[in-house]
């Protein structure tokens, strides 16, 4: 295996892409062939390539974790968690984070080419599994020359990966950072999905997932986020930003514009959402999500996931998180124990519900940098 | 390290390399000197979120919960040593609190403050007052200890449990006590316990 402390070494950097032969093979049985996975480090990897840490994304995020986003010129999303100094310190590890496979940051996903037909795969792309994101990942860090990272951190969808990489190469994990996570996807998070699935194909531009010369379905993706994303919000933070606030008028409009700040506020994060990102893309994700069940994929037993596991887990909730609540984490904390597995848990408090793991939060700065402190 | 008297005298019975939960263990003071001084793989389980960020901080594995609810998920004997240090009385139901301890270890150890210590008693008898003193320093109201008991209403809860009194160790502030009369001049006590008869 390659290693390497070059700096100009070309696989490492920010926007990084790397065509990969593949094929991998997937849950579903289907095998895909080439793999492109979008990347970026940052820092050095040491050179027994030791101290590489993988972060693993939510959702609608993306490989841009401390570094502007081309599209929209935003901060990198955890720009606060990762740098030089910080609770993620680059000055420390060597952090690499990937676009997840199909995703539509130039990681395969269903507005990448298919190379049976030349055009896109749209709908014909493979139905994937969190599992599958977690090999695609393994396969990037083959790559990169990294046997076995420092550790691997997620929160959200980037927390059921840090646990499936757990559980799939439990050689490769000795430790793992889970943060507002779960270990399955329940029926309400199910359903809230499949609003947003709807919603994108109810929009006559979806076409079967056949957009790609066309207008995109991007007035029912922005229903599909603006549902989702009151399921990261709390009821007590909206209250608070918003109340029943009427949005740059002085009464109510008995009509059906965006009287209230709330739908104003939602409207600007539907629409926002379609600038950046593929409407097949979230209809494949979302349903990897909710394929997701750890347990399931282990005799229905979760602790037979990380039974003879040495890899030690911090997990954090948040304590008005309702998406993914303190419950889901308590239950994974109890299959660590009843594996014997090395664990440590906090609830912390936060009025911002699921999305407080993005935000300002010093207890989770202390909780990350000290769990990862102890990190060999 | 200076370890509270009762944690030192636990700190000096626990063999190298044993595995240990201790719950309530506060901001992992103890766990740290166990890890630190004799490579004993140490867990823990805390109420309190701030003590429980603390010790993660420190690099221990510790669990936030509650020792009344969250123990039942620990395999029977998964830890040579249970670990309960001024927290029996706290908890809603102490007597299951201690049966899941000698459950979950081989061996449990147990410190709690003495109510019948002679000040305690003083206060009652001439104060009339609930007593507040250096070990118990909060008012009926505010205190957390909601189950208080006394080293003779230990020993015959262990008596009535048939539970095997392996070690036993009485304290006046930091200085050891008599055996004797250690209801009376113990201002509290440390029991190490096992319900194994072969151990």
């Amino acid at each position: 295996m390659l290693t390497t402390t070059d700096p100009i070494d070309q696989r490492f950097g920010l926007a990084r892409r790397v065509t990969l032969p593949g094929p991998l093979k997937l849950d579903s049985g289907a095998l895909l062939a080439p793999v492109e996975i979008a990347y970026e480090t940052y820092g050095t990897l040491a050179p027994d390539a030791g101290n590489a840490l993988l972060v693993c994304h939510a959702l609608t995020g993306d490989q841009h974790l401390a570094s502007a986003h081309p599209r929209t010129g935003k901060p990198g999303w955890w720009q606060r968690m990762v740098g030089p100094g910080r609770p993620i310190d680059t000055d420390r590890f060597f952090v690499v984070c990937a676009n997840v496979l199909g995703s539509c940051m130039g990681t395969s996903g269903p507005a990448s080419t298919d190379p049976a037909t030349g055009r896109p795969y749209a709908m014909d792309f493979p139905v994937i599994t969190i599992r599958d994101m977690v090999r695609a990942q393994a396969l990037l860090l083959d790559h990169l020359g990294v046997a076995r990272l420092a550790a691997v951190v997620g929160g959200s969808m980037g927390g059921m990966q840090a646990l499936s990489w757990a559980a799939t190469y439990p050689d490769r994990v000795p430790a793992a950072v889970v943060i507002a996570s779960t270990a399955r996807h329940t029926a309400q998070n199910i359903a809230f999905h499949e609003v947003g699935r709807q919603a994108v194909m109810a929009d006559p531009n979806w076409r079967g997932g056949d957009y790609y010369d066309g207008d995109p379905p991007a007035a029912g993706l922005a229903v599909a986020r603006m549902a989702a994303h009151i399921t990261y919000l709390s009821e007590a933070g909206l209250t608070e930003k918003f109340g029943r606030r009427l949005q740059s008028r002085e009464r109510k409009s008995f009509g059906f514009d965006a009287d209230f700040q709330v739908e104003s506020y939602l409207r600007h994060q539907g629409l926002a959402f379609t600038d950046r990102f593929d409407a097949n893309s979230y209809l494949y994700i979302t349903r990897a999500m909710d394929y997701f069940d750890l347990a399931e994929e282990h005799g229905g037993l979760l602790a037979n996931a990380f039974r003879g596991t040495g890899t030690r887990f911090c997990l954090v909730s948040f304590d008005t998180d309702w998406l993914y609540p303190t419950a889901e984490s308590r239950s994974i904390v109890q299959a660590l124990n009843a594996a014997g597995a090395p664990a440590s848990f906090v609830e912390l408090s936060s009025p911002y519900g699921h999305d407080a793991f993005l935000l300002d939060s010093p207890d989770l700065d202390r909780v990350i940098a000290g769990f990862l402190g102890a990190v060999r | 390290m200076s370890l509270r008297p009762d944690l030192a005298i636990i700190a000096r019975h626990v063999p190298a390399g044993a595995r240990v939960l201790d719950v309530g263990c506060g901001d992992g003071e103890l766990m740290a000197a166990l890890r630190d001084a004799s490579g004993v793989d140490a867990r823990g389980l805390e109420l309190d979120r701030g003590n429980v960020a603390a010790a993660v901080a420190r690099g221990l594995s510790v669990i936030q919960g509650d020792a009344d609810t969250d123990l039942a998920g620990y395999p029977d004997q998964s830890f040579d040593y249970a670990i309960l240090s001024q927290t029996l009385q706290t908890a809603r139901a102490p007597d299951r609190v201690l049966d899941e301890l000698l459950r979950i270890g081989r061996h449990a150890f147990v410190s709690f403050p003495n109510f019948a210590h002679w000040r305690v008693r003083l206060s009652l008898l001439w104060g009339g007052r609930m007593p507040v003193t250096r070990l118990l320093p909060e008012r009926w109201y505010d205190t957390p200890n909601i189950h208080h008991l006394t080293i003779d209403d230990f020993r015959a809860h262990l008596r009535d449990r048939a539970v095997t009194v392996e070690g036993a160790w009485f304290l006046s502030g930091d200085k050891s006590t008599g055996r004797a009369a250690a209801n009376m001049f113990a201002e509290h006590a440390v029991f190490l316990l096992t319900r194994n008869k072969s151990v």
